[in-house]
């Protein structure tokens, strides 16, 4: 490059110049620089938080399996595949957001030739992208803490850590429990008591049904398959099913790993936050050069390219995000 | 700047980047599913199969993160300068990727031994009433 050559010749003249202030060393302006710089350190607080992520599920000896959370999509489109979608709605959110990365190109291409309109167009599309994304977002998280119960201090999804059969409230009747049948205003939740123990959330062995209605009794199971621990909506309670493993003993479905709902609570919301302040940023920049703000400034729309740089920063991460949490 | 580009031609990378983008993350997902026993019946990687899947995602994803990089971002374009100060720092990523999953492993590897400790019966050694030592040491010692 010409400055490097005129550096090795002039010896540290040229150089103490290029460094020295009122230049481009980087022949990039300081606001994209310091953008490229920003995104760096965003970077690390997103892989800080991944990287967490890892370490606690390989200390883990069980974790919920991404495929069985994962397998529901909106307006039932999961039971166009027979009742389970996995990772099909996941999917179709990373294509969005791929899609507003190349919406964003094309804006800033436009932005490049001064064509005023194309940037608006292209912008739009590319703020219609995230928020498609955002309600996407939404209907997942609505989805796994309305209907499936999970929050930052409980999981129900879990796997089997040994083989077993589920039991039927006959079965646990049978076996010397007792029946409760609860009835809180209307709330009707029924379970069963071991022998002898008090009437504790711990100590309640519920007939296990699922969400849909579907009842277990007499399904079997292998270790590492997963589970979801049913959430009665009325009672707000967790019913653990009871089964009966390869020792003969009765057991519960346990709760898994507290980490799991935190860690994605906090990491696809603080993504999330990012596509939302993305596209509070693109509004603003879109409405700008639509008024003719960045056409005075005669420098080929650079505002576009530089937020253009944190939307497709957006999109990076989630596709790391979409790596970690549901393929590996 | 992509300045070396032609108008068409730009618009003809978008086209293939959004085409290569989305193809990668098909083929990932399809993968992904054959992996995890949903495509084919009775197929399920384990073992070496799946460090070989795992290691397979973690390479689609770094490309698919190189290809942003480079080209919608334009880093491609930048002055060398820009480019690594900007690309070295995240090469630490990879250490600390490798010390803290080893960490993470540490301490599952750590709590299942103390539960398994924990339920260990001790077995208790019959008291004798003295000291365990015979005659001769005995002596030696007081």
């Amino acid at each position: 490059m010409a400055s490097e050559a005129a550096v090795l010749e002039h010896g540290h003249d040229v150089e103490d110049q290029l460094w020295s202030g009122g230049q481009e060393p980087f022949k990039a302006s300081y606001g994209k620089l310091m953008m490229w710089y920003f995104l760096l350190s965003d970077a690390f607080t997103f892989s800080g938080f991944l990287i967490a992520y890892g370490a606690l599920r390989f200390s883990s000896n069980v974790w919920p399996i991404p495929d069985f959370v994962f397998e529901k999509a909106p307006f039932g489109i999961h039971n166009l595949f027979g009742g389970k979608a996995p990772l099909v709605f996941v999917t179709f959110m990373t294509f969005v957001l791929i899609a507003s990365s190349v919406t964003m190109v094309r804006a800033v291409q436009e932005g490049h030739r001064n064509n005023q309109r194309g940037v608006v167009f292209w912008m739009l599309l590319t703020v219609i992208g995230g928020l498609v994304f955002l309600s996407c977002q939404a209907w997942e998280w609505t989805t796994l803490i309305k209907e499936e119960g999970v929050t930052i201090h409980t999981n129900p999804f879990s796997m089997h850590t040994e083989s077993g059969t589920y039991m039927s409230g006959k079965e646990l009747e049978a076996a010397g429990f007792s029946k409760v049948e609860h009835d809180e205003h209307g709330a009707k939740s029924v379970y069963y008591l071991p022998v002898g123990k008090p009437d504790v959330e711990e100590n309640r062995y519920f007939e296990k049904v699922s969400h849909e209605g579907v009842p277990f009794a007499g399904k079997s199971f292998e270790a590492e398959q997963p589970y979801l621990i049913t959430i009665n909506h009325s009672t707000h309670q967790y019913e653990h099913g009871a089964y009966m493993n390869s020792n003969k003993e009765i057991m519960r479905e346990a709760f898994g790993p507290v980490a799991f709902g935190a860690l994605f609570f906090f990491i696809t919301g603080f993504h999330g936050f990012h596509v939302f302040s993305g596209v509070a940023f693109l509004t603003i920049v879109l409405v700008n050069a639509g008024s003719g703000v960045y056409a005075k400034r005669n420098n080929h729309y650079e505002m576009v390219e530089k937020i253009g740089l944190y939307w497709h920063f957006v999109d990076l991460v989630w596709v790391f995000v979409f790596l970690v949490f549901y393929l590996l | 700047m992509a300045g070396h580009m032609t108008y068409d031609e730009q618009k003809k990378l978008v086209v293939y980047g959004l085409k290569l983008l989305g193809a990668i993350t098909i083929i990932e997902v399809l993968i992904a599913l054959l992996a995890k026993g949903h495509l084919i019946h009775g197929v399920h990687f384990t073992g070496v199969l799946h460090y070989l899947y795992m290691a397979l995602m973690v390479g689609f994803s770094l490309y698919k993160a190189y290809f942003i990089v480079y080209n919608f971002m334009h880093m491609g374009s930048e002055v060398q300068g820009l480019r690594w100060s900007v690309l070295l720092p995240t090469l630490l990523l990879v250490w600390a990727v490798i010390a803290f999953f080893q960490e993470g492993h540490s301490w599952g590897a750590r709590r299942n031994l103390i539960h398994k400790k924990d339920s260990e019966q001790v077995k208790e050694k019959p008291a004798t009433g003295s000291l365990d030592f015979d005659k001769a040491t005995y002596q030696s010692l007081i």
